[in-house]
């Protein structure tokens, strides 16, 4: 389990793999076949792929027409674009009409690395978890990213599914099992609760290994469908550990973080502290550098869960 | 043989169900449904393969109001070709109703997207026209698109999709009246030449007037006949048709007449107050 791979990767190869049994799948891709992966597909099945060229608004109105003809349709570009440049395509065209479009989004976050703050999502989930009947998931790893693509490819609905750029660690066995909506506990603890999302629960995990040869135990959930929201697990964290470390590859404005205080503050109030970006862009750099100068790693979140535990 | 004196006859009607709407609602936008009418008329009493009694037919035609402001025209027409109740019309834009400002497809079958938002209608008919074609289905989609519509840069990404995917089955109607909120087309951003734009992207074109039935009748026929090439049909229409107040006065496009004036459009159609 110590190979490293982009959950874009794993996309990739389960939408080609999924071409086979089921017809009804569309691909469309914005000139980024090669990055998106999508490419696997068009190899494959040539016939079901349609190219939209840089013109993002566009494929996502298609997206929509192909979904209303009875396509399920797989759209993907960078979150820069698919959830910025084609947002209100997004909102009205697919959404509005609860359309079956998966728009499938690669190079969220700061990981995208040497491209620099352009081309660094870091508002996607904000903006895709505000709109009514829009499905949110961000897998960690590849094994999720894999059986988490094939459960979106049987969920009727408009869903965004944040992928990443850079190889990450795997943390789940081959035949690891996910449910959409329902958080996984990666580790069982009560001194505080650290819930992660996408590529950042490698990050959680090891904080919490290394928080526990400390003597803190401190439970991790991995919350790969940030909406709908696993309002119980949060909860029980809450009530059960006193304390939450949200982290996340997002502003700290609007994301995981937020959905998470949205319903403590509400139904179960408990100290948190949120590890994300803290409204400003990303730059250009190695995606580690990136991570630690912008307080992404897991010691910022070992002292956090360290403050949190002292109030 | 085609009945234009029917056409015409159901293209008044629908008229006037489109004035009483807008005035019982007390909002909407008159104008650029008066221009649309009668290409409506041609395209739901004409040309289209559809069944209102079972408007999700998998090979029907398709029929995309992507200027989705002109909703009193594309209901008054629905009702008119039986997809739901006239009386329904006198709910338009109120709380709870099925007739939205703006289309939406979920509340209101035969609605074959919810738009309103312009260029969106066009883009999604690509798709539609897309998966037609996988399926190996008759269907052809219209799509009505306005003038001011055309300033919006989704329009030329759409219309690029559909030439460079040869999509024959795709119709765009263009419905220029020359009007859009601020004034003419001319003072808020120039759209001209229209016809020439869409050549050069690739599309086979037809200039008529789109209150002419037998020349909207004909050059929806060609471009049906298309096999390989999108068409554009670009008609020349006049905003507010019919309503001697309303042409050709751009104030008309996102207002009301009250009680006095509806009673003139009535009257100016030909119609009756009380019917």
């Amino acid at each position: 389990m110590s190979d490293k791979i982009a959950t874009r990767q794993a996309y990739g190869e389960t939408l080609a793999k999924l071409g086979a049994t089921h017809p009804e799948i569309v691909v469309l891709d914005g000139d980024l076949s090669g990055s998106t992966m999508t490419k696997l597909f068009a190899k494959a099945y040539p016939e079901r792929f349609f190219n939209m060229g840089i013109a993002e608004q566009n494929l996502y109105g298609t997206a929509a027409g192909l979904a209303l003809s009875g396509k399920t349709v797989f759209a993907s570009t960078f979150a820069m674009f698919a959830s910025g440049r084609a947002y209100e395509i997004v909102r009205n065209s697919i959404a509005y009409t609860g359309a079956n479009v998966k728009i499938c989004a690669t190079h969220a976050g700061l990981t995208v690395g040497e491209d620099g703050g352009s081309h660094q999502c870091i508002e996607d989930i904000a903006l895709m978890r505000v709109i009514p009947g829009m499905t949110v998931v961000s897998p960690a790893d590849a094994v999720s990213a894999r059986v988490l693509t094939e459960k979106i490819a049987e969920l009727k609905g408009p869903v965004y599914f944040r992928l990443g750029r850079s190889a990450v660690p795997v943390l789940y066995p081959d035949d690891a099992t996910f449910e959409i909506g329902k958080a996984v506990e990666l580790r069982p603890g009560n001194d505080g609760a650290i819930i992660a999302t996408g590529v950042m629960v490698a990050e959680a995990v090891a904080a919490a290994d290394r928080l526990k040869e400390e003597g803190l135990q401190l439970r991790v959930l991995d919350m790969h469908t940030i909406k709908p929201l696993d309002e119980k697990a949060i909860l029980k964290a809450a009530s059960e550990t006193g304390g939450i470390v949200t982290v996340e590859e997002h502003s700290v404005i609007g994301g995981l973080g937020g959905a998470v205080a949205e319903l403590v503050v509400r139904k179960q109030p408990v100290p948190m502290a949120m590890i994300g970006v803290n409204d400003v862009f990303g730059q250009s750099g190695k995606p580690s550098e990136l991570l630690v100068a912008h307080g992404l790693t897991a010691d910022h979140i070992m002292e956090a869960a360290r403050r949190l535990k002292q109030k | 043989m085609v009945d234009l004196d029917f056409l015409k006859q159901k293209a008044n009607a629908i008229r006037l169900n489109s004035i009483k709407a807008v005035y019982l609602a007390g909002s909407g936008h008159p104008g650029g449904a008066l221009s649309a009418i009668d290409i409506l008329t041609v395209l739901y009493f004409y040309k289209m393969n559809i069944d209102p009694k079972r408007p999700d037919l998998p090979e029907r035609d398709r029929f995309v109001l992507s200027k989705g402001h002109a909703t009193p025209g594309l209901y008054a027409t629905l009702a008119e070709r039986g997809y739901f109740p006239k009386e329904e019309l006198k709910t338009f834009r109120k709380l709870g109703s099925s007739l939205q400002g703006h289309p939406d497809m979920q509340r209101l079958p035969g609605v074959e997207m919810s738009t309103g938002s312009l260029g969106q209608g066009f883009s999604a008919s690509v798709g539609m026209a897309l998966a037609a074609r996988l399926d190996k289905r008759p269907t052809h989609i219209y799509t009505m698109i306005g003038d001011g519509e055309m300033q919006e840069g989704l329009v030329w990404e759409a219309a690029m999709a559909a030439a460079h995917y040869n999509l024959g089955n795709l119709t765009v109607i263009v419905d220029w009246n020359g009007l859009q909120i601020d004034g003419t087309n001319d003072e808020v951003m120039r759209i001209i030449p229209v016809e020439e734009k869409f050549k050069s992207f690739g599309w086979q074109t037809e200039l008529i007037d789109g209150h002419d039935m037998a020349a909207i009748v004909a050059a929806l026929d060609r471009a049906a006949a298309a096999e390989n090439t999108p068409c554009a049909i670009i008609a020349k229409t006049v905003k507010g048709k019919g309503v001697s107040y309303m042409e050709n006065n751009y104030a008309w496009h996102g207002k009301a007449p009250d009680e006095t004036l509806a009673r003139q459009a009535v009257t100016d159609l030909g119609g009756r107050w009380d019917e």
